[in-house]
């Protein structure tokens, strides 16, 4: 490789004065991680896919087979009898931010042990302001896959009053960012990829199956009292009935009260993990190196 | 090479100033009162063998890890305290390859760009022309997949110059490459220190890049053992060569192998 000049346009770098980030400049950045997060997840066609796939699998097989056999009685927000796979479509939904959430925690352990991570974590703008930039671009990429869901299910005949797929929108981001910010601490304990088979056996089924994505938590009750108190202490049981009620232009004030608290908690505790001076990850013999 | 001190950030600050720096992972002891500093618009060679705290080094001056002993500054600002403007004047091309495959080479220099608040006008600009220091004129919509190790390699130096620092620092940035891909990698960072006036810190355990007339800070089992011009440091050592008083100085024995205790 030759050496030629410095063109006139990128010269007297050392010269350079910088002008204080302004608002302008934080925006830039976070549009670049989202821009990113969006680019990588179109360019991973099979992560798209199985992401549609695995939810589309819920409705069509399994609800299809067990509306017979499990009967939803009217619990709010239903005023009427609905069909289970109307039941478990926000628990689907919720299952597809819960699996994005923990891909996104996987994808950062995958950098660290890559080194991506680090171009990110060397930007001057402030450690926080990279990690909640993070957590939105996952957020972003997981919304639009429920939405592409919500789509196929709705050709499938499940379907939401019209006001509900526009009213679920926050409660679709606020549950996503909860999500995201607990993969973002899980990311932060894990020191090697392989370990990421323990969040699928710790975090994702357990959460997923003890909440009411799939049952209405009296039939739970009824089962076990115990599993009911389990249920109760899930977040993600507090997402499922966000976005339940979201879905008929409601507010379940409990739910909205738990998941924004978690969302708080956990991304607090990831900022903190992620803290150069205070962090997990600065505990970790990670040089990435040899030298 | 002169330890300078610096009381605060300002012009005459040094580029790097690294000052009584220890480091551990848990109860292994990684770096040891290592105390150095960088000119500006010089070319500072960082040698040691693999274990030596190259890396650790890097982690430490990139802010990555914290320094909790010791005290690191680039151009008078301290990286623990204000790590924001401190890594501002930084590039850096890391040893481990950090390009994202599936995107295209503009696509991750577009990334980098936004990490520091360039906008993408102004980054499609500062690409373009650093593609054609980087020598991968036009080369902007090429997989990051699809190039070489050497390719990718000049993208990660062009990535590191975009946001325009005043100093960059290389950790083993030629390893894994061909003999003409590592001189020509190695010309072109020479080059901008001579034209731009950057500050250079260039990790290795190579010998053979270094030259006559640059610094050397040589580390050994995370401690330093010299430091100062590569003529100094020869007749300090008592060798004949930078590569005699490099051996010595790690303790390689004439088989090559390195004497692990002191």
């Amino acid at each position: 490789m030759s050496a030629p000049a410095m063109p006139e346009k990128v010269a007297g770098i050392s010269a350079v004065k910088f002008e204080k980030f302004g608002l302008r400049h934080y925006l830039i950045c976070l549009k670049g991680v989202v821009l990113r997060e969006c680019l990588r997840f179109l360019h991973q066609r099979e992560r798209f896919i199985s992401s549609l796939v695995r939810p589309l699998i819920w409705l069509f097989i399994f609800a299809a087979g067990f509306r017979q056999v499990l009967g939803v009685s009217i619990i709010p927000p239903y005023k009427t009898y609905v069909l289970y796979e109307v039941y478990i479509t926000p628990g689907l939904c919720g299952m597809i931010l819960l699996f994005s959430g923990m891909q996104s925690s996987l994808s950062m352990v995958y950098d660290r042990e890559m080194g991506n991570m680090r171009t990110l974590l060397v930007s001057p703008f402030p450690r926080w302001f990279l990690l909640v930039s993070k957590m939105l671009a996952g957020v972003s990429v997981s919304i639009a896959q429920v939405y592409a869901f919500l789509i196929v299910a709705w050709f499938w005949g499940v379907k939401a009053p019209p006001i509900g797929y526009l009213m679920v929108l926050p409660a679709l981001f606020l549950s996503g960012m909860m999500l995201c910010a607990l993969g973002m601490l899980l990311s932060s304990m894990i020191k090697q990829l392989e370990n990421f088979a323990g969040i699928m056996n710790f975090i994702i089924f357990p959460g997923y199956f003890a909440s009411p994505a799939l049952y209405p938590l009296w039939r739970i009750q009824e089962a076990s009292p115990l599993l009911h108190k389990i249920c109760l202490a899930n977040p993600f049981t507090y997402a499922v009935e966000l976005i339940r009620f979201a879905f008929y232009g409601q507010i379940d004030w409990l739910s909205l009260g738990v998941v924004a608290g978690c969302t708080v908690l956990f991304l607090a505790a990831a900022i903190i993990a992620y803290d150069p001076s205070r962090g997990l990850v600065t505990r970790k013999q990670d040089t990435g190196g040899n030298g | 090479m002169q330890h300078v001190r610096t009381s605060g950030p300002g012009d005459q600050a040094a580029a790097l100033d690294v000052a009584g720096v220890s480091h551990s992972y848990g109860s292994k002891r990684a770096l040891n009162d290592v105390s150095f500093s960088i000119a500006p618009t010089t070319f500072t060679v960082l040698l040691g063998l693999n274990g030596a705290g190259k890396t650790t080094l890097f982690s430490l001056i990139s802010h990555l890890y914290d320094t909790r002993r010791g005290s690191i500054r680039i151009f008078g600002h301290d990286v623990s305290r204000a790590s924001g403007e401190a890594l501002r004047r930084v590039g850096i091309v890391f040893q481990a390859r950090t390009l994202d495959l599936d995107l295209s080479v503009h696509q991750n220099l577009s990334y980098h760009a936004s990490l520091h608040g360039i906008g993408a006008g102004e980054a499609r600009q500062r690409i373009a022309a650093l593609l054609d220091i980087v020598d991968m004129p036009g080369r902007q919509h090429d997989k990051a997949r699809s190039l070489s190790g050497g390719q990718m390699r000049r993208i990660e130096i062009a990535r590191a110059l975009l946001h325009r620092p005043s100093l960059l620092l290389l950790d083993e940035a030629t390893v894994g490459l061909d003999i003409q891909s590592r001189a020509g990698i190695l010309a072109t960072i020479r080059k901008l220190v001579e034209t731009e006036g950057i500050g250079v810190l260039w990790a290795t355990h190579l010998i053979d890049e270094v030259e006559d007339g640059d610094h050397v800070v040589v580390l050994r089992q995370g401690g330093l053992v010299a430091k100062g011009k590569v003529a100094d440091v020869v007749r300090t050592s008592g060798a004949g060569s930078i590569r005699d008083a490099f051996s010595r100085l790690s303790r390689i024995d004439a088989a090559g192998n390195a004497e692990i205790s002191p």
